[in-house]
């Protein structure tokens, strides 16, 4: 799947994909380097306009951390960082683990979690890489 | 490095320092802060306010701060300069002030800031919540990192685990800015801290605990810039800006390429080319300390030792009283003060140990100083070497 023109800007596009449970990143005609988060023209080479494609949605955790929150406010949850094979790095959280059981070098899958209709990119640890 | 910026080495000089309400300043505005504080310095320095035709200030809030504050202090500037790029602007604002007063733009720069977002009723977390809709940053927001801590603990994590740096080798950081700080009676923490305090302490955003953050302080700081041969006719020890440098390569931590590396790398090679100095040549180093991890990676980035190495660098007290590099010798962003932005006060104590003004804390005879400013998620660096007559 590649868009080139859209009728709004990169970030309310991304947004309303998301919305819509699709996760999309931009790719560079000129360069070919991924790009994320999704701008107007290529931090690489400065091109423009960006593709939008469909990543494997693959990644690996790059860095981590634990916030400290009061369990009556909800308790600790993850922030991470994550690397996707495409070459990009987004944070997000890795969801179906205790936020101390994730780790650097993890492998994780994106998923599209839609709350209230708006759309949010989490990652699940991969079936066995769950150290 | 070009000729014109190695020439400006040594061309200007700190003629006067002061800080204000460092800690807690109850009934204080920001601009009171400021105010004080400027007046102190340009006292200090040995002017009057009309003797002021250059202006640089920054504000965590005001956007349009440099004019409150032209109107407040009752000053025209010539030249001014409010580039806002975090804690590190009041280090950034030395080069182009330089080059202000070595084209004759102006003949004496004030460089000032004030906060109070300790005891202010709009403080810190008003301002971080202003911040969602003033300086969105819609692609971290929605997961909730507690700014800027887990930003900072994002790149220890990942320190942690290409170097094997410990939790036990940042506590060191944090207890050698205490052991400096109950040597200065203006430092906001002063009661001893050992590393099992700083282990046991209270999480924040893992691996770093309360103890590895700054403080939340008020406080005003200001400095007065004038060309080195004024500088000469003024009362105190001039302190030559022999380097300085700035560099940004991010804003949001997750578009920082290298979690480990900083743009400090730039920044410091830069400085130093301008100075003709290294590392290896300066009595001290005063560098932005929000929190213990930015020690370690400024000390591997401005060459102090190798990358990944500040870990063992830092071990045993190495860098507090006594030891092998006099670093942060206030107490840093970390025990002495930290209100919002650190930048001012690494260069003010900077000054005062070149000037032999440092009391108990005072190192023997220091002749060279790095002062080093960092501002929003390791996003930039500014890096000025400093230097007392000697050095020229
Ligand atoms: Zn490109």
């Amino acid at each position: 799947m590649t868009e080139t023109s859209t009728p709004t800007g990169a970030q309310a596009h991304h947004q309303s994909v998301l919305d819509q449970g699709r996760f999309l990143i931009q790719h560079c005609p000129d360069c070919q380097k991924h790009v994320y988060f999704p701008r107007e023209l290529c931090p690489h080479c400065g091109a423009a306009p960006l593709n939008w494609v469909a990543p494997t949605g693959h990644g690996t955790v790059y860095a981590v951390t634990t916030v400290r929150r009061k369990a009556e406010a909800g308790g600790d949850f993850n922030v991470c960082l994550v690397d996707l094979d495409e070459g990009v790095r987004l944070m997000s959280r890795v969801d179906n683990l205790a936020p101390q059981a994730v780790r650097i070098g993890q492998r994780v899958k994106a998923r599209v979690q839609v709350n209230e209709g708006r759309g949010l990119v989490v990652f699940d640890a991969e079936k066995g890489d769950a150290a | 490095m070009s000729a014109d910026l190695k020439a400006l080495r040594g061309s200007a000089a700190i003629a006067g320092v002061a800080t204000f309400g460092c800690g807690e300043a109850p009934g204080f505005t920001d601009m009171e802060l400021l105010a004080r504080s400027a007046h102190a310095a340009v006292t200090d320095a040995g002017l009057k306010m009309s003797d002021i035709d250059g202006l640089c200030t920054a504000s965590g809030g005001a956007t349009m701060w440099a004019m409150p504050v032209a109107e407040y202090l009752g000053i025209r500037p010539r030249y001014i300069d409010s580039t806002m790029i975090g804690g590190s602007s009041f280090i950034a604002h030395l080069l182009p002030a330089m080059q202000a007063l070595r084209s004759g733009q102006c003949k004496a720069v004030l460089v000032c800031y004030g906060s109070a977002q300790r005891t202010a009723s709009f403080g810190r977390k008003e301002v971080v919540a202003s911040r969602k809709f003033l300086d969105p940053q819609p692609y971290e927001t929605p997961y909730e990192p507690m700014l800027p801590p887990s930003a900072y603990a994002l790149a220890a994590s990942r320190h942690m685990h290409e170097f094997g740096t410990t939790r036990r080798q940042l506590a060191e950081v944090a207890v050698a800015a205490r052991a400096w700080a109950g040597l200065n009676p203006e430092a906001f923490m002063r009661d001893p801290l050992s590393i099992d305090d700083v282990l046991n302490a209270r999480m924040i955003s893992d691996p770093l605990s309360v103890r590895d953050c700054c403080l939340v302080t008020d406080g005003g700081g200001a400095y007065v810039l004038v060309s080195a041969e004024r500088a000469k006719d003024l009362p105190r020890k001039p302190v030559y800006v022999l380097g300085n440098a700035t560099a940004v390569w991010h804003r949001q931590i997750s578009s920082m390429h290298d979690l480990t590396v900083t743009s400090a790398t730039e920044s410091g090679r830069e400085a130093f080319a301008m100075a003709g100095l290294s590392a290896k040549d300066m009595d001290m180093a005063q560098l932005y300390d929000a929190f213990t991890i930015n020690t370690l990676l400024f000390l591997e980035d401005l060459g102090f030792c190798k990358k990944g190495e500040a870990g063992a660098f830092v071990e045993n007290g190495a860098i507090g009283p006594g030891g092998r590099l006099a670093v942060n010798t206030n107490g840093g962003g970390l025990s002495c003060v930290h209100p919002g932005m650190y930048g001012i006060f690494a260069l003010i104590e900077a000054v005062r140990q070149l000037r032999g003004d440092a009391g108990e804390r005072q190192l023997k005879n220091p002749n060279t100083a790095v002062a080093h400013g960092n501002g929003g998620t390791l996003s930039s660096q500014s890096t000025a070497v400093l230097g007392t007559a000697d050095t020229l």
